[in-house]
C-alpha cells in the first residue's frame, strides 16, 4: 500500500497542498480530480519523489519514501508527467527502454531488450518501434510513455492527466490499458484527471481536491454529487448514471455564492 | 516472435560498425599525416624512420610529427567528447566546451602567465595557469548552480557572465602589456600544436582519457535528461549529480585539451552535431563517435595547416573553422531530422 500522511507542500507563505491523507492499494484505480490549480500535479510530483514535500510522510509498502534511494524508489513507483518534452529525438524502442533505467548498471541486458520488445508488442506499438518518438501523434506518444512506465515494472503508477490532448478513441485506449494493468498486474494507479466523467467511468475511488485540501473522497458515486460539484467547481450540474457509473452534465454557473 | 528485438540489435551493431569505421578513418589520416611535413622525407621513408635506429629522419618523425599527431587526436577527442557532454547536461544545441566561460578564463590564465611570468615565461607556467583558470570558471558556475538551482538556464547565463568577466580581465591586462607580450597572447588565442612534446601529451592524455569510463557509465543518464528533468528523476536519475559531474569532467577534459594548445574553437560545438546526425542521440554511441569526429577534424585541420604553405604554419584554431564551417553547413542543409 502507498500511503500519504498529512502531506504539506508550499512556497514560503502560500500553501499548495495541506493535510493530504491518501491511501492507494495495489489493484486499485484512484483518480485525483479538482479544478485547475488545486495541486493535483504537485501531489503526484511529491509522491513520485520529483519534488520534496514540506511536511508529512509518504510510505511505500510501509517504507518511508524519504529514506529510499532514488533507484529503489523508481523500482516501486513510476511517474508519467503531463508534458513530454517538445523535442525528444529518440526511437520509440529507446524511449521505452528508458523505463528499465532503475535496473540497468552500464548497458541494458538482453532481458531488458526482450522485455521492451514484448511490451511494445502487447501494446500494439510494434510498427512504431524504430520510428522516432517525435514523429508520433499525441495519442501514440502517450501510449509510448505509458509503455515506458510499464517497462519500469513498478507496483504503483502515477499519471498526470494522461488523456489531455487525446481524441476520444485514444482516451479510451489509454485508460483501458491502465485499467488492464490494475486488473491483471495488480498495479495501484493514481491519475490526476480533468475529465470527471472519464474519471468516474474507470475509477474505483476518487479524491476531490479544493484549493490544496481534500474536499471529498470515496467511490465515484459518493464524490460526484451535485453539492460537491457546486462547491468545488462553482457549477450547477445534473448527475445521471450509465452502466452504474455516475456522470455529470454541467448546466450553468452556480447560482448561490460559494 | 522477437523480430523488433532483432531489428533493434541490428541497429546497435550498425552503430558499432560505424564507430569502428570512424576509428579506422582516423588511423588512416594519422598514417597519411605522418608522411607529410616541411621536410620531404617521402611516403615510405617516413614509416621506415619510425623503426630506424636513430638518424635525422627518425628525429623528425618521432619528435616533431608524431607528438603533434597524437596531441591533435587527443585534443580533438577531448573537445568532441566534452561538447556532447555539455550539450546533454545543458540541453542546449549551442552549448560547447566553452559555453561556461571556460575558453575565456583559460585565456585569461594564459594572459596572466604571459604578462607576469617575465620575459622567459615557461611553457608549463602558461599551461598550468590556463588550466587553473579554466577549472575556476566551472567552479564559479557550480557554486552559483548549487546556491540557486541546477537548471540549464541558470548555468548557461552564469557561464556567459563568467565569459564576459574574464574577457574584460584579459583585455585589461593586454592593454597594460608590452608589444611582445600582446603578440604572444594573440598567438595563444589562435591555438597551436607546435609546442607539444611527449611530456605534455602524457599529462593531457591522463586528464582527457581517465574520465571517459565514468562518462560512458553515465551515458544512459545523459539520455534520460532529454526526457525532461522530472521524468529522469522519477526514473531514478540523480539529475543534480549528473549535471554537476558533467560540468566537472567536461571542464577537466576541456582544460586539459586547451591548456597546452590554446583555444581551438568550433570542434566542441560541431563534432557532437555531426555525430548526432550520423549516429543518433544515444550517448553510449554518441560520446565515442563525437570524440572520434573531433579527432578527425583537428588532425585533418592541423595536417593541412602545417603542410599547405610549409614551412609556414597556419594556426590550428583558424584552419579548423575554415574546414569545419563549410562541412557543418553542408550537413545542416542535408539533415532530415530535427534534434533540438
Amino acid at each position: 500500500m502507498l500511503s500519504v500522511e498529512d502531506l504539506f507542500f508550499g512556497y514560503k507563505n502560500t500553501a499548495i497542498l495541506e493535510n493530504i491523507k491518501i491511501h492507494l492499494r495495489r489493484g486499485e484505480f484512484l483518480s485525483i480530480v479538482g479544478p485547475n490549480g488545486t495541486g493535483k500535479t504537485t501531489l503526484l510530483k511529491c509522491i513520485a519523489g520529483v519534488v520534496k514535500p514540506g511536511r508529512g510522510k509518504i510510505f511505500i509498502d510501509e517504507l518511508d519514501a524519504a529514506r529510499m534511494s532514488r533507484l529503489d524508489h523508481a523500482r516501486r513507483v513510476a511517474y508519467v508527467p503531463q508534458n513530454s518534452p517538445a523535442k525528444f529525438p529518440i526511437s520509440v524502442f529507446d524511449a521505452v527502454l528508458m523505463g528499465r533505467r532503475p535496473y540497468i548498471a552500464w548497458r541494458p541486458s538482453e532481458n531488458d531488450l526482450k522485455a521492451v520488445a514484448d511490451i511494445l508488442k502487447s501494446m500494439d506499438l510494434e510498427e512504431f518501434a524504430l520510428r522516432d518518438f517525435d514523429r508520433l501523434s499525441g495519442g501514440q506518444q502517450q501510449k509510448v510513455l505509458l509503455a515506458r512506465a510499464v517497462a519500469q515494472d513498478s507496483d504503483y503508477l502515477l499519471l498526470d492527466e494522461p488523456t489531455s490532448n487525446l481524441d476520444l478513441k485514444h482516451q479510451m485506449e489509454v485508460l483501458e490499458m491502465i485499467s488492464a494493468m490494475v486488473g491483471t498486474k495488480r498495479v495501484g494507479a493514481m491519475l490526476a484527471m480533468h475529465d470527471l466523467n472519464l474519471a468516474s467511468r474507470f475509477s474505483d475511488r476518487m479524491v476531490m481536491l479544493k484549493s490544496g485540501q481534500i474536499f471529498s473522497s470515496g467511490t465515484p458515486r459518493q464524490v460526484m454529487t451535485i453539492e460537491n460539484i457546486r462547491s468545488v467547481y462553482g457549477v450547477e450540474a445534473v448527475i445521471s448514471q450509465t452502466n452504474g457509473h455516475p456522470y455529470i452534465l454541467p448546466t450553468g454557473p452556480a447560482k448561490a455564492a460559494v | 516472435m522477437n523480430d523488433i528485438y532483432q531489428q533493434y540489435k541490428g541497429v546497435g551493431i550498425r552503430k558499432i560498425c560505424f564507430i569502428l569505421g570512424l576509428a579506422a578513418t582516423l588511423m588512416l589520416i594519422a598514417m597519411l599525416s605522418i608522411t607529410q611535413g616541411a621536410s620531404s622525407l617521402g611516403f615510405f621513408n617516413s614509416f621506415k624512420a619510425l623503426f630506424a635506429q636513430g638518424g635525422v629522419a627518425r628525429g623528425i618523425v618521432l619528435e616533431l610529427r608524431l607528438p603533434r599527431i597524437v596531441m591533435a587526436v587527443l585534443v580533438g577527442w577531448g573537445l568532441g567528447l566534452a561538447g556532447s557532454v555539455f550539450q546533454a547536461i545543458l540541453k542546449n544545441p549551442l552549448a560547447s566546451p566553452y559555453t561556461l566561460g571556460i575558453a575565456s578564463s583559460a585565456g585569461f590564465g594564459a594572459v596572466v602567465a604571459i604578462i607576469f611570468g617575465g620575459i622567459n615565461y615557461a611553457q608549463y607556467v602558461i599551461a598550468g595557469s590556463a588550466f587553473f583558470f579554466a577549472l575556476m570558471a566551472s567552479f564559479i558556475i557550480l557554486g552559483i548552480a548549487r546556491y540557486k538551482s541546477t537548471t540549464p538556464e541558470t548555468m548557461i547565463l552564469a557561464g556567459i557572465a563568467v565569459m564576459f568577466l574574464f574577457s574584460a580581465l584579459s583585455s585589461f591586462l593586454q592593454y597594460m602589456g608590452t608589444m611582445e607580450q600582446v603578440h604572444e597572447i594573440v598567438f595563444w588565442f589562435f591555438g597551436s600544436l607546435s609546442k607539444v612534446g611527449w611530456q605534455e601529451i602524457i599529462v593531457a592524455a591522463a586528464m582527457i582519457l581517465l574520465p571517459v569510463p565514468v562518462l560512458l557509465k553515465w551515458s544512459w543518464d545523459l539520455n534520460l535528461l532529454a526526457a525532461g528533468d522530472e521524468s529522469a528523476r522519477a526514473l531514478g536519475v540523480n539529475v543534480a549529480r549528473i549535471r554537476m559531474g558533467g560540468v566537472i569532467f567536461g571542464s577537466l577534459i576541456t582544460a586539459a585539451a586547451i591548456c597546452f594548445t590554446g583555444v581551438i574553437g568550433f570542434i566542441g560545438l560541431v563534432s557532437p552535431h555531426i555525430a548526432r546526425m550520423l549516429i543518433g542521440s544515444d550517448h553510449w554511441f554518441l560520446l565515442p563517435a563525437s570524440g572520434l569526429i573531433g579527432a578527425i577534424l583537428v588532425l585533418t585541420a592541423d595536417t593541412i595547416g602545417r603542410t599547405m604553405w610549409a614551412p609556414q604554419m597556419i594556426p590550428i584554431g583558424i584552419v579548423t573553422s575554415f574546414i569545419g564551417v563549410p562541412f557543418f553547413f553542408y550537413l545542416l542543409m542535408k539533415k532530415k531530422k530535427e534534434y533540438w
